[in-house]
């Protein structure tokens, strides 16, 4: 799959943005006033920047409004309307925190399981999907959760659960690579029934139905960015749990929180543009690739 | 909404012939002509005449190569454009409700005054038969010509498919396939008509038939004997000729066995 710089950044910073309101909302001695305001304001910066983001890539942004009707069937409408519930309920906990210095503990926790739904549903529109085997596993929504609930422990600052948290995403994350790597042969599809003529004998392409790359090998072959994925990899399992552990254990102080915290989002960032990178679409068999 | 019909009516569709397409093409245009002047958004080009060229296309005609094992290859034209599945996936992911499949037909269309460009019905298809239209941001499929169809304005002849109308190798059928008396219904049964990737569970309605099989090296050739000689002794007026010339000095193209 194309690794569409808008959508890398909407599914890693809402994702991280509502598991930070999650922790926030179920705080049973939050903070209220101006402290109160620079939390929540991290938070929604992060979920309504990568909401924004994702609009980006659509060809009619202006109707994006309809994208709210379909919540019966589809994920993505799904998606929006959690998120819009969850930003309001949580939007509506935070102002009595800040403004009135009022703890509606209700609000909050239905306000975090909103937020977490949220994330759910991000994860679905990805699982869902047949045609995209290393995508299309209960796992995803494990992979997108943990990474969700372990951003906002660590940008909200809870140190312990976080280390825990850095750990467990980490191994999350090997699993389900490892999981991935097999799921497109596990799931059976080739050339031969792709076109129906595999029990004659082994079918190759000879010819594509154009001379240069169609939107459909645009969007769906993207065999270049695999080729340093085994790298990435490392690379990304280290900035995102192995840099912030260490930073995390030394003794705290602010740059080191920072830098942690950079440090994931970047490991994070690079998860995901693997996610889409190495995600191979029965498409690409017709045009006898991967 | 998008929820998918339970059951349609009609289940309108196409067989393909993999047997019969010679891999012309001439569907491929005759599809991009009628569905940029008629119906929706023209299907644009991008770079026509420069470097890499791209365009939107809702049909295209691949080239595969099958080889049996210890026979010889054997060239497959293979038109690809939306089988209008009953489980249509393309369906249920689309967050606006443009994508529906029709209670009455079965037909799989895009409503473009809906469709906000999201892509996803495009992920959802395993069969690469949606294209996001680069210049009008919507997505673009195969529609069966149902501005053909049910066309009073045309001719009778010419109310089905452009692909179907314009196939000169006749590879192309269109018809009702919940009706088992129909042409393609017939065709399905009689050439064991296929579907494409049957384990993701789509259920396409377009049906494809299998090549026949092809006659190999080693089997009794059907026409040899008639090429056998009629007469192996010469006889008669020409049989009197033939013996006169052969005493004649000069013959290089002797017959074998003659001495
Ligand atoms: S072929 Fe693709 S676009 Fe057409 S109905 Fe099936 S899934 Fe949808
Ligand atoms: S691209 Fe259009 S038709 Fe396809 S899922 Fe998105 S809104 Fe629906
Ligand atoms: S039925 Fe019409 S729209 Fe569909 S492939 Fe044929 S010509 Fe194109």
């Amino acid at each position: 799959m194309h690794p569409a710089p808008s959508v890398i950044v909407f599914s890693v910073l809402s994702g991280i943005g509502f598991g930070m309101l999650a922790w926030l909302g179920i705080e049973s001695t939050p903070a209220t006033g101006m402290t109160a305001f620079w939390w929540y304001l991290v938070a929604f910066g992060l979920a309504v920047v990568g909401l924004v983001s994702s609009t980006f890539h659509l060809g009619h942004p202006e109707r994006a409004l309809k994208a709210f009707t379909q919540w019966r069937t589809s994920w993505l409408s799904r998606e929006g309307v959690c998120a819009v519930l969850a930003l309001c309920v949580m939007g509506l906990y935070a102002a009595a925190l800040i403004f009135m210095g009022t703890h509606i503990a209700i609000l909050g926790w239905i306000g975090a399981a909103l937020s977490l739904i949220t994330v759910y549903t991000t994860s679905m529109i990805y699982g869902q999907l047949a045609t995209i085997p290393r995508w299309n596993t209960p796992l995803t929504t494990v992979l997108f959760l943990t990474f969700s609930i372990t951003g906002g422990a660590l940008i909200s600052g809870r140190i312990s659960t976080a280390l825990v948290l850095l750990v467990a995403s980490a191994f999350v994350q090997v699993i389900w690579w490892k999981k991935g790597d097999t799921a497109f042969a596990d799931r059976g599809s080739d050339l031969g029934t792709a076109t129906g003529l595999g029990k004659r004998g082994t079918v190759r392409s000879m010819a594509h139905p154009h001379t240069s790359p169609n939107y459909l090998m645009r969007e769906f072959i993207h065999v270049i960015g695999r080729k340093h994925a085994q790298k990435l990899r490392v690379i990304s399992l280290v900035l995102m749990a192995g840099v912030p552990v260490v930073l995390l254990v030394l003794p705290f102080n602010h740059i080191f929180g920072l830098l942690a915290v950079l440090s994931h989002l970047a490991g994070v960032a690079t998860s995901r543009w693997l996610f889409f990178a190495e995600a191979e679409h029965t498409v690409g068999i017709y045009y006898g690739a991967r | 909404m998008t929820d998918l019909p339970t059951s349609t009516d009609k289940k309108l569709g196409l067989v393909i012939d993999l047997d019969t397409c010679v891999g012309c093409h001439a569907c491929v245009i005759s599809c991009k002509g009628w569905n940029t002047e008629n119906y929706g958004a023209p299907l644009s080009d991008q770079r026509p005449y420069g470097e890499e060229p791209m365009g939107t296309f809702l049909n295209r005609v691949h080239s595969y190569e099958v080889t049996p094992k210890g026979q010889a290859a054997q060239t497959v034209h293979f038109p690809k454009s939306c089988l209008h599945c009953e489980n249509a996936p393309c369906v249920t992911v689309c967050p606006t409700g443009a994508s529906y499949k029709r209670k009455e037909d079965g037909i799989v269309l895009v409503n473009e005054s809906s469709c906000i460009g999201c892509g996803l019905c495009a992920w959802a298809c395993p069969y690469g038969a949606r294209e996001l239209d680069q210049a009008e941001g919507v997505m673009k499929k195969c529609t069966l010509c149902v501005d053909r169809i049910y066309n009073e304005n045309l001719p009778e002849e010419d109310r089905e498919p452009a692909c179907v109308r314009t196939c000169p190798a006749g590879a192309r059928h269109f018809g009702d396939f919940a009706d088992p008396e129909s042409n393609v219904s017939k065709l399905t049964a009689e050439r064991g008509g296929m579907d494409l990737m049957p384990e993701l569970g789509t259920a396409p309605v377009n049906k494809y038939l299998p090549p026949r099989p092809k006659d190999t090296w080693d089997d009794e050739s059907i026409l040899a004997p008639f090429l056998e000689p009629v007469a192996e002794e010469t006889a008669g007026f020409l049989g009197w000729i033939d013996k006169q010339l052969s005493r004649l000095p000069g013959d290089t193209n002797k017959m074998e066995g003659a001495e």
